[in-house]
């Protein structure tokens, strides 16, 4: 705390205007990403005092603490993992719809998750359902199940708008409204200096194509791959920074497999139907290699196609997913230490904040990172796909 | 760990329908328009500036001629003004020549006139004392002439007389 209040100490005696609203930034961040994990630390608290677990002792990690106490990696996954309920905070889940298509029965039940679980001090207490066509569903480790039914052996396929699908929609929807915003700019200024949002948007859309789309593919391509790659930078973008935002429920969108495996299976797609001659004579046959060489080289080059979109896929879920966790961590470690003592948890907490802000500008500058680089590799993909037999 | 792991069939479907949905509604109402405007503006700008470059151009030829235009201008005004001067020169001595020549001739036939007058007074002159020599002849005859020494003095002063003027 002494080298924190020094340090804005120090940085509010400079007389610059801009230091000192920097500084003012800086302490508001500092203020909104602690408190935001705030309502975690104190249900938690709240809910290690009920069952009673600081011990006298301070030993926490007695047998109890795995049953009862709190436990880090359930924590983590429970926040980074998708969800059938977005948590803002303390008892306030706002459900989400589930759709379940049930394989026995050959029919669709659609309900409120709401139905699946009671709120008791800030954490979800799972109930089954039974739905108006009379199946009874369950959750059961974050999935729908029906009861009884033996895991691997679910008679449901579930369709449901999870958490992250649910991020998915709304930083589809965040982009979709800014960028039409923008196009009707284009259309009402044609011809006149760009105004309002135009000027947010056409920085990035300029850096876009002009540094990373048409020098990574070349001037003949880039226009006909453009559309699709400021799609996937901007979504993955959005996505990244949804998930930053605190007291909306931590989306983890782009950390989600099955979200990132689509986009990956997309760009799969796109490369190889976009691929020439040149590109499937490259490496299916080799040209130029000796015989025995080829043998070994074009199983690799024909696996490298698969693993092109699956390095992309597990790059971006990998790097948000560790981002998430890192900050997770943080909350983590006040909590654990909360158990032992309400004192330790509020000094833990200090350097744990310290270190949330600075992860919290990490994650910032990782989220365009990834964007960036998801998009830059796919366009070197289309270049290889495209590339004229000259090189 | 096994639920981050995990792909839903779920979520892949609903995440490749609203990416696709996504994608085209982008890409006819947000990128089409965007793209194009910014080629459209950035054709504009080159046009702007191109034709901003010809002007400047055409602007330098326009100044280089009119410099050219005003230089000869000035030589032309400097070879009349040489001209007008050397004109005035010569007018003025031409005239005064004219008036030199002039008023010579009219000094001249003045001091004609004069020498002219002079002759005819003074043959009128000679006239009248030729009169008036006969009437002194005459009036020295008909008076008796008492000496002729006082004759002859009288005759000598006469003539003295005339002589003189």
């Amino acid at each position: 705390m002494h080298n924190f209040a020094s340090f804005f100490k120090h940085t509010m005696n400079f007389n610059f205007p801009s230091t000192r609203i920097k500084a003012i930034l800086l302490l508001v961040v500092f203020l909104f990403v602690g408190l935001s994990y705030t309502n975690k630390v104190v249900a938690g608290e709240a809910h290690g005092q009920e069952h009673g677990e600081i011990k006298e002792d301070g030993h926490a990690e007695s047998h109890t603490a795995e049953k009862k106490g709190f436990d880090l990696s359930e924590m983590i996954i429970h926040h980074v993992g998708d969800a059938h309920a977005i948590h803002i905070f303390g008892d306030l889940y706002l459900p989400l719809p589930v759709i379940v298509y049930n394989k026995d029965k050959g029919g669709i039940d659609m309900f409120s998750s709401s139905n699946l679980y009671e709120v008791k001090h800030g954490h979800q207490v799972f109930k089954s359902y039974t739905s108006s066509a009379g199946n009874t569903y369950t959750l059961e480790h974050g999935k729908i199940v029906t009861p009884g039914v033996a895991h691997g052996e679910s008679n449901l396929i579930d369709f449901s708008i999870t958490k992250s699908i649910m991020g998915m929609f709304l930083a589809l929807l965040i982009v979709l409204l800014v960028f039409t915003a923008a196009a009707r700019g284009y259309k009402k200024n044609s011809g006149k200096a760009p105004s309002g949002i135009q000027n947010v948007v056409e920085p990035l859309i300029m850096f876009l194509r002009d540094d990373l789309i048409t020098p990574a593919i070349g001037e003949k391509y880039a226009p006909k791959y453009t559309p699709f790659l400021l799609t996937i930078f901007f979504f993955i973008w959005v996505a990244n920074l949804l998930g930053l935002i605190p007291f909306i429920g931590g989306f983890n969108v782009t950390g989600t497999l099955s979200i990132t495996l689509v986009l990956a299976v997309i760009v799969f797609i796109v490369t190889t139907v976009s691929g020439n001659k040149h590109y499937w004579k490259h490496i299916l046959l080799a040209p130029g290699i000796p015989l025995p060489i080829k043998f070994i080289l074009v199983p690799i080059e024909f696996l490298s196609i698969f693993i092109k979109p699956f390095v992309l896929m597990v790059r971006l879920t990998a790097n948000i997913t560790a981002g998430h966790i890192i900050i997770l961590s943080f909350v983590g470690l006040i909590l654990m230490y909360g158990q032992q003592s309400v004192n330790t948890g509020l000094g833990v907490a200090i350097g744990s904040v310290a270190f949330m802000v600075f992860m919290f500008f990490i994650e910032l500058l990782v989220a365009f990172i990834q964007a960036y680089v998801f998009t830059l590799l796919t366009a070197l993909y289309f270049r290889e796909a495209k590339q004229e037999p000259h090189h | 760990m096994e639920s981050l792991m995990s792909v839903s069939v779920g979520a892949v479907f609903w995440a490749s329908l609203s990416f696709l949905i996504a994608l085209f509604i982008l890409k006819k109402f947000a990128w089409k328009p965007i793209l194009e405007g910014l080629s459209e503006r950035e054709k504009t700008i080159n046009e702007a500036l191109e034709s901003a470059k010809e002007a400047k151009e055409e602007m330098a030829r326009l100044k280089a001629s009119n410099e050219d235009l005003l230089q000869e201008a000035r030589l032309e005004r400097e070879a009349l003004l040489k001209e007008a001067r050397e004109m005035k020169g010569n007018i003025v001595s031409n005239a005064e020549a004219e008036a030199k020549e002039k008023a010579d001739a009219i000094v001249k036939k003045a001091m004609a006139d004069i020498e002219q007058e002079k002759k005819a007074a003074l043959s009128e002159l000679k006239t009248q004392v030729a009169e008036f020599s006969v009437q002194i002849a005459e009036k020295v005859v008909k008076k008796n002439l008492s000496s002729n020494s006082d004759h002859m003095d009288l005759v000598e002063s006469l003539m003295g007389d005339l002589k003189l003027n």
